[in-house]
C-alpha cells in the first residue's frame, strides 16, 4: 500500500507539474472591428517573470516611439494602436500571446520578443498566419531563418559572437578562456558555439566548458570546476539575472577573471544584483546611452523625461523597431500582410538610434556597429567601437 | 582533492538547506501521512517575509553591516519570518487539511496541490512575478583554508541548520509533546483513546515544520539573493525526494537525504555531465522507489490484510 502510495504521489506531481501555468495577460482587450481608423500592431514580450526588464524597456519604448508617431500625424493620416500581451518570459506563453494577438486582434504586425527562444516561438506563429514580425532584439540566427515574414532590428550572435570573441583574443590578448553556457536557452547555446569557433580559430584555447539551466540559483561547482582549469577569462553568454550572480559566487571562490558576455546582460538590473563583483567584466551592446550623437541624446532625454529612468539597449531597439515598422507600415502600398513584408524588406539607411539600419537579404539588419561596454567601479563604461566593414555610421536618413 | 572538498563543502551548504526543508515533509508525513505539498511554498514565504522585514529594518536601523546591530536585526528577521510561516502552517492546517482529516488520504492530496497554487500565484499577485533581492543583512566574507574557498554565509547557514536540526531532535526524542507526537505517528486512533490531544499535537506539528522552512527560506535568500514567488517549487521538489531517500516518516533520514542530495547536485553540476545537475534528484526518486521505497532508513511495514 505505502509503496503503491508513493508511486502514485510520483505521477501526481508529474501531472501537477506538466499542467500548471495559469494565463495572467495584461493590456490587451481591443477589437478590429470597434477601433475604426487605427491601424493595429501587437506587441509580446515578457514583462514579467525571470527577464521583465527586457520587456518592459521595450514596451516602455515602442509607447514612446508610438505617442511621438501619431502626435506627428500618425500614419499617413491613421492612428496607429499598440495591443500588448505578458508572455512571462515563457517561450510556451509567447506562442499564446501572439496567436492571441493575430487570431482575435487581427493586428497587421507584431513587435517582440527580446529573448531568442520566444522570438522563435512567436515567429512560428507569425509566419503560420503570414503576419510580419520584426523582433527588436533577439540575436539568434534561427529567429530569422523561420520565414520571410520575419524580420530584426539589431545584429545576430554570429556577428556578436564573432565580435566578442576577436576582441578577447585580439585586443586583449587572451589565450585561456572558459565558457558556461545556460543549456535551456537558444541564445545561449548559440552564442556560445560561435564564441568557441572564432576564439580558437584566432589562436585561444577554450580550456574549461560548463552549463547550467536558467532559473538555477548555485553556480559554485560549475565555478569551482572552471577554477581548476584556470582561464584567463569566462565567457557567460547569458541573461543578466544569471551573470550577476554567476559573478558574485565567482568571487566567492576567489576567482577574479572577468567575465566576458552578450547583449543579453543589458538590464537596469545587472549592477544592482551583481554590484562590484562584476568590476572589470565587458560585454557587447548595440548602443551606449552617453552617446554624444544627437539621436542618442535625444532617445535618451525624451524617454527620461517620460519614465524617470536611462534607457537600455533594449529600449532603444523597441524604439527603433517601432519606428522602422511605422516608416514601413508608410511606403507599404496595401495594408495587407505581403505588401507590409515587402516594406520592411525595402527599409534602407534608416536612421536609429542603434544606428543605421538597412534589412539585408536575409531580413537581419546588416551593417550595425557593436559597442564594448566595461563595468567600472559599479558603472557602465564605453570600452570600444567596432564599426561595420565600409559602412559609413554617418548615412543620411530616409523618413 | 581541492576540486573535490570544495564541491563538497558546496553541497553540505546546499543540502543543509534541502534537509531544514525535507524535516518539514517527513514530520508532517510522518504523523498525518500526507505530503504537504505547499510546503516548498511555504518556504517561498519566509524568504518574502525576510526580504519585506529585511529591507524595511535595514531603512529604519544604522544599516551597518557587520556590527552587532546586524546580527540582531538578521535573528530578529528570522524569527518574524518563522512568526509568520508558523501562523500559516497552522491556519492552513486549521482551514484546509483538518475538515478532511476523515476524508479519503487523496481529498488531502489534492487539497494540498490546491494550497501550494494558491501561494505561488498569490505570491505573483502580492508580492509581482519578477524576481527580487534579497538584502544583505549580515556583511559577507570570503573565508581561504588549505585551497578550498567558503564564506561566512556558508558556515552560518550549516551552523543554523544544525542548531536547528539539534533542537527538533532535542523536541521529538526528549520532551513529553515530543512522546506524543511520536505516538499519534505510531497509531493515530490509539494515541487518541490514550487522552493525547490528537489535534493539538498535529496543529503544532504544522508549526514546527513550518517554521524551519521559514528558516530554509531566509539562508536561501541569504545565499542565493535572487527571489521570486516560484522559488519554492524546484527546492521544495528536492526537499520531498531528500525525504523519500532518507525514508519518509524518519527525522534523521530527511537530514541525511537532504544533505545527499545537496552533495550529489554538487558533484554533478562540477563534472561534465553539469548539463543533468537539475534532473538528478528526480533520477534519485525513480531509483529509491524502484529499489528501496522505503528509503534509506524507512521501516519496510508488512501490509495487513
Amino acid at each position: 500500500m505505502r509503496r503503491n502510495f508513493l508511486k502514485f504521489l510520483t505521477i501526481i506531481l508529474a501531472v501537477a507539474l506538466a499542467g500548471c501555468p495559469p494565463k495572467n495577460e495584461t493590456g490587451g482587450g481591443g477589437n478590429a472591428a470597434t477601433n475604426g481608423g487605427d491601424l493595429l500592431i501587437g506587441e509580446y514580450g515578457s514583462l514579467t517573470g525571470a527577464q521583465a526588464t527586457f520587456g518592459q524597456s521595450t514596451h516602455n519604448a515602442i509607447m514612446m516611439a508610438m505617442d511621438e508617431i501619431n502626435a506627428a500625424g500618425g500614419v499617413n493620416g491613421r492612428k496607429i494602436k499598440v495591443l500588448t500581451e505578458d508572455d512571462q518570459s515563457k517561450s510556451e506563453e509567447a506562442s499564446t500571446a501572439v496567436t492571441k494577438l493575430i487570431s482575435q486582434n487581427s493586428v497587421l504586425a507584431v513587435l517582440g520578443e527580446v529573448a531568442s527562444s520566444n522570438s522563435i516561438a512567436g515567429a512560428d506563429v507569425c509566419q503560420a498566419n503570414k503576419v510580419p514580425m520584426i523582433t527588436p532584439s533577439s540575436t539568434n540566427p534561427q529567429v530569422t531563418k523561420k520565414g520571410d515574414y520575419i524580420f530584426r532590428v539589431c545584429f545576430t550572435d554570429d556577428y556578436q559572437g564573432e565580435n566578442i570573441a576577436r576582441y578577447a583574443a585580439t585586443q586583449l590578448h587572451i589565450k585561456r578562456a572558459a565558457i558556461l553556457t545556460d543549456v535551456k536557452n537558444d541564445y545561449s547555446t548559440g552564442l556560445t558555439s560561435t564564441i568557441e569557433r572564432v576564439f580558437t580559430s584566432l589562436g585561444g584555447q577554450i580550456v574549461g566548458k560548463s552549463s547550467y539551466s536558467n532559473g538555477d540559483n548555485d553556480f559554485h561547482s560549475q565555478l569551482a570546476s572552471i577554477r581548476a582549469t584556470n582561464p584567463e577569462v569566462i565567457f557567460v553568454p547569458g541573461y543578466y539575472t544569471d551573470v550577476g550572480q554567476i559573478a558574485i559566487q565567482a568571487r566567492e571562490l576567489g576567482m577574479k577573471q572577468p567575465l566576458l558576455g552578450g547583449d543579453g546582460w543589458e538590464s537596469p538590473k545587472l549592477i544592482e544584483i551583481g554590484g562590484r563583483a562584476l568590476d572589470g567584466s565587458m560585454y557587447t551592446n548595440h548602443y551606449f546611452y552617453a552617446d554624444e550623437t544627437p539621436v542618442v541624446r535625444n532617445f535618451v532625454q525624451r524617454y527620461k523625461d517620460r519614465y524617470g529612468a536611462i534607457p537600455d539597449g533594449m529600449a532603444a531597439l523597441g524604439y527603433d523597431a517601432a519606428r522602422v515598422l511605422a516608416d514601413a507600415l508608410k511606403r507599404a502600398k496595401k495594408l495587407d500582410g505581403a505588401s507590409i513584408r515587402d516594406a520592411i524588406a525595402a527599409t534602407r539607411n534608416f536612421d536609429g538610434v542603434t544606428g543605421t539600419i538597412t534589412i539585408g537579404p536575409d531580413r537581419n539588419a546588416v551593417g550595425k556597429k557593436i559597442i564594448i561596454e566595461e563595468v567600472k567601479n559599479g558603472q557602465l563604461t564605453l570600452r570600444a567601437t567596432i564599426q561595420p566593414n565600409g559602412a559609413t555610421p554617418t548615412a543620411t536618413a530616409a523618413q | 582533492m581541492q576540486l573535490f572538498l570544495q564541491n563538497l563543502l558546496n553541497g553540505i551548504a546546499v543540502g543543509a538547506i534541502y534537509a531544514l526543508i525535507a524535516l518539514g515533509y517527513t514530520m508532517v508525513y510522518g504523523i498525518l501521512k500526507l505530503i504537504n505539498f505547499a510546503h516548498g511554498d511555504v518556504f517561498m514565504l519566509g524568504a518574502f517575509t525576510g526580504y519585506y522585514a529585511g529591507r524595511w529594518a535595514g531603512a529604519h536601523t544604522s544599516g551597518q553591516a557587520g556590527t552587532l546591530m546586524s546580527w540582531v536585526v538578521a535573528g530578529g528577521v528570522m524569527l518574524l519570518a518563522m512568526i509568520v510561516c508558523g501562523t500559516f502552517g497552522y491556519l492552513n492546517e486549521r482551514i484546509a487539511y483538518r475538515p478532511l482529516r476523515n476524508a479519503p488520504r487523496i481529498a488531502s492530496l489534492i487539497t494540498a496541490i490546491g494550497v501550494s497554487f494558491f501561494l505561488e500565484y498569490g505570491g505573483q499577485f502580492v508580492f509581482g512575478p519578477d524576481p527580487k533581492f534579497f538584502p544583505t543583512l549580515v556583511e559577507k566574507h570570503v573565508i581561504q583554508f588549505g585551497g578550498i574557498t567558503t564564506t561566512n554565509y556558508q558556515l552560518i547557514v550549516l551552523a543554523v541548520a544544525i542548531v536547528f536540526m539539534a533542537i527538533l531532535q532535542y523536541i521529538v526524542y526528549g520532551t513529553k509533546f515530543g512522546r506524543a507526537m511520536r505516538a499519534v505517528s505510531f497509531n493515530y486512533e490509539t494515541a487518541s483513546l490514550m487522552g493525547i490531544p490528537t489535534d493539538r499535537i498535529i496543529s503544532t506539528t504544522f508549526i514546527i515544520g513550518s517554521s524551519l522552512a521559514a528558516v530554509a527560506g531566509i539562508l536561501y535568500g541569504l545565499s542565493y539573493p535572487k527571489i521570486d514567488p516560484l522559488m519554492g517549487i524546484l527546492p521544495g521538489l528536492k526537499a520531498f525526494v531528500a525525504a523519500v531517500l532518507g525514508g519518509i516518516g524518519n527525522v534523521p533520514g530527511a537530514v541525511v537525504g537532504g544533505l545527499a542530495i545537496g552533495i550529489i547536485e554538487s558533484f554533478v553540476g562540477g563534472s561534465r555531465f553539469s548539463n543533468f545537475t537539475p534532473a538528478i534528484a528526480f533520477v534519485i526518486l525513480i531509483g529509491i522507489l524502484l529499489f528501496r521505497p522505503s528509503g534509506l532508513f524507512g521501516k519496510y511495514e508488512a501490509e495487513k490484510v
